[in-house]
């Protein structure tokens, strides 16, 4: 790992093979992450002071049938050959049977995460959409009242308790003012109407024409999207203002506008340009914050997806619904950060 | 500096003089003139001041809560429930049971502290820990502890944070222990960053001839130099930290009722937000308030103490 870049060009006189290794390098990287994560979860499940099978059996089980399920589930092996046996299930998808409802967790699981998305992904949107601008424009009026609002507008998203902004959100917007649905994805009526395609409301009216469920479910939609969306735009702001304002400190910048290019072409040909690799990224992570920043926010708002998934079976004590829910996210949130990261790679040549 | 002094243009007392001379005659002297002359430049940043002045006042708060609180925080009063805002005797309303919101804040204090305190101490100090031994070490010992720390760091944070408290049980204690296990991290990738900068330093190997051994290294002249950046990011997190305690309290995962913690009041008063809102957004004004104020000072604190990141 310590080889510098002409030792390895020596070695491999071949760019192709150069930049092979460098791909199995980082998927190995994400392997041993991976395998890592799972690790954690393995520990967290064995140190649980829940006897996991006295959930299974029950408390008046007799001895045998105890010691029967205790084989059966592979607890007499040692803890090396068990979490072989864990790896190898949770690649197959196989997060063992939630407690509480005695479904196969991975099905819950793949029921509940497309709710969490449509949300995380609706929040991102918005966050992209008012961030950008935003973080552009305290860049080019650095200084001035807009730079010192946009300041403000992210410290207070970063200051705020999200689940608490989605009380008063609720209180406000739905209690005293009724521009927006109350708590859950669509209203009571609506329910089931649509079939279930991608299992994101929006879209599943939409590809069925049912206009008047997806006007409900947007009207659902927008309070928490909004509230996830500001927390996005906090950051996404901040980044964006200081990349802009790194660009717009370099020399290319006095020669473009020494040739006499519009202040508009200035900051959107040139120095725009030039962040959107950096942004991306920064979206990607955003994004990934978003997914972990519905927890909360879909207790609020009574949203049936993976944060209230794990919530509910921590509260019931479901183990394997929690850990299947925290590998879940967790192997998301890495997806998330490696894509970003190779993404910055390979779209902007100065990474190298 | 000191010339202004000698010329006498503000009459400066002995301890101003003591503070800011450029030839300190001990280490203890140029360590205390430096920590004074980064205060000078933090008093300068308003909104780091006013942050400051918040968790002065906090802390005053808490340490005096029996003497401000007007009511016992436990006392359940059931004639008195769901008072609104500025009630006789309930300035802030009171809660569902009868009590009274305001003595609850002030109590709360206590705990929101009590949380922010320990994991503030916990987790740098793990980092510290990790990141300058494997810094220092190197080799393969570095590649663990840092391959380790890219585990922690590859999780979301509170959903970690959940899984172990669901691991350890709930209560105030754990969910400390859960926000320490998920904020070392970044501490431990800091320290390790300044440790392989500070490591090849000619006076390391002049320490390392004189024979002293890795531990006296690490201990006593990487840490030190380490401290003003680990200080700055515990100082940004935390905010965070107090959300993500606030979260978990809310969760019912955290400090349990009847304690006052402000997550779990906010959890509390959920029921009644529409009716009754002030008894979930009284302590959620809290939480913003406190958070707020850490954000301020730390970013003021950046400003002293990291000052190539200022104006970011």
């Amino acid at each position: 790992m310590t080889d510098t870049t002409e030792q390895r060009e020596a070695r491999h006189p071949s760019r192709l093979l150069a930049a092979l290794r460098k791909i199995g390098a980082t998927l190995g990287q994400i392997a041993f992450t991976m395998v890592g994560l799972l690790f954690v979860t393995f520990v967290i499940g064995r140190v649980m002071p829940i006897d996991p099978v006295i959930a299974v059996v029950g408390e008046r089980a007799t001895q045998a049938q105890y010691q029967a399920a205790y084989e059966a589930m592979g607890l007499d092996q040692p803890l090396f050959v068990q979490f072989i046996q864990y790896i190898w299930d949770v690649m197959r998808g196989d997060f063992g049977m939630s407690l509480l409802n005695a479904r196969p967790v991975a099905e819950d699981i793949a029921r509940v995460f497309p709710a969490t998305l449509e949300l995380a992904t609706l929040g991102t949107i918005i966050g992209v959409a008012i961030g950008v601008p935003l973080g552009v424009l305290a860049a080019v009026k650095r200084g001035t009242w807009i730079d010192q609002t946009a300041r403000v507008v992210a410290l207070i998203g970063y200051s705020m308790p999200i689940f608490w902004l989605g009380l008063v959100g609720l209180l406000i917007f739905y209690g005293i003012l009724g521009w927006v649905g109350g708590p859950g994805r669509v209203g009571i009526f609506y329910v089931d109407v649509v079939p279930s395609v991608t299992g994101m409301i929006l879209v599943d009216s939409a590809l069925d024409g049912n206009w008047t469920v997806f006007r409900n479910a947007l009207s659902h939609i927008v309070l928490p999207a909004s509230l996830l969306g500001y927390y996005s735009l906090a950051y996404i702001s901040r980044m964006t203002r200081s990349f802009m304002l790194e660009q717009l400190s370099s020399e290319y910048i006095i020669t473009a506008r020494v040739k006499g290019l519009s202040e508009r072409a200035v900051i959107w040909r040139h120095a725009f340009r030039n962040i959107r690799v950096q942004l991306i990224t920064v979206v990607a992570l955003s994004y990934a914050g978003l997914l972990e920043g519905s927890v909360l926010t879909e207790i609020i708002f009574a949203w049936p997806g993976i944060g209230s998934y794990i919530t509910t079976a921590l509260l019931s004590a479901d183990m394997n619904a929690v850990l299947g829910g925290t590998v879940v996210v967790g192997l998301v949130f890495v997806c998330l950060n490696v894509f970003s990261d190779l993404l910055y790679k390979f779209l902007d040549p100065r990474a190298e | 500096m000191s010339q202004f002094d000698v010329t006498g243009t503000r009459a400066r007392s002995g301890w101003h003089d003591w503070l800011m001379t450029e030839t300190p005659r001990s280490r203890r002297q140029a360590r205390i003139g430096s920590f004074y002359q980064g205060w000078l430049t933090l008093r300068r940043n308003p909104m780091a001041m006013f942050g400051l002045s918040i968790l002065v006042f906090l802390v005053l708060l808490a340490i005096f809560a029996p003497l401000l609180a007007p009511k016992d925080p436990y006392a359940q009063d059931l004639g008195a429930r769901l008072l609104p805002l500025g009630s006789e005797g309930y300035p802030l309303g009171s809660d569902s049971l009868g009590r009274d919101i305001l003595s609850r804040l002030i109590y709360g204090a206590r705990i929101t502290l009590y949380i922010v305190a320990l994991v503030a101490l916990i987790a740098p100090i793990v980092g510290l820990f990790v990141g300058t031994v494997a810094g220092y070490a190197g080799g393969w010992v570095d590649t663990i502890l840092m391959r380790i720390t890219d585990i922690f760091l590859a999780f979301p944070r509170l959903v970690l944070a959940l899984a172990f408290v669901a691991a350890l049980g709930a209560g105030i204690e754990n969910a400390i222990i859960a926000i320490s296990l998920t904020a070392w991290p970044p501490y431990a990738r800091i320290a390790r960053a300044e440790t392989l900068t500070i490591r090849k330093a000619d006076y390391i190997a002049a320490v390392r001839l004189q024979g002293a051994g890795p531990l006296r290294i690490i201990t006593k002249h990487i840490w030190p130099l380490c401290i003003s950046s680990l200080i700055v990011r515990v100082t940004l997190d935390m905010a965070g930290i107090i959300l993500a305690a606030a979260g978990l309290g809310f969760l019912g995962l955290g400090a349990q009722p009847p304690s006052p913690e402000w997550g779990a009041m906010i959890s509390e008063g959920r029921r009644f937000i529409l009716d009754h809102w002030w008894v979930a957004t009284m302590p959620g004004l809290a939480i913003f308030i406190v958070s707020l104020a850490f954000n301020l000072l730390g970013d003021g604190m950046r400003d002293v103490l990291d000052p190539k990141d200022a104006g970011k």
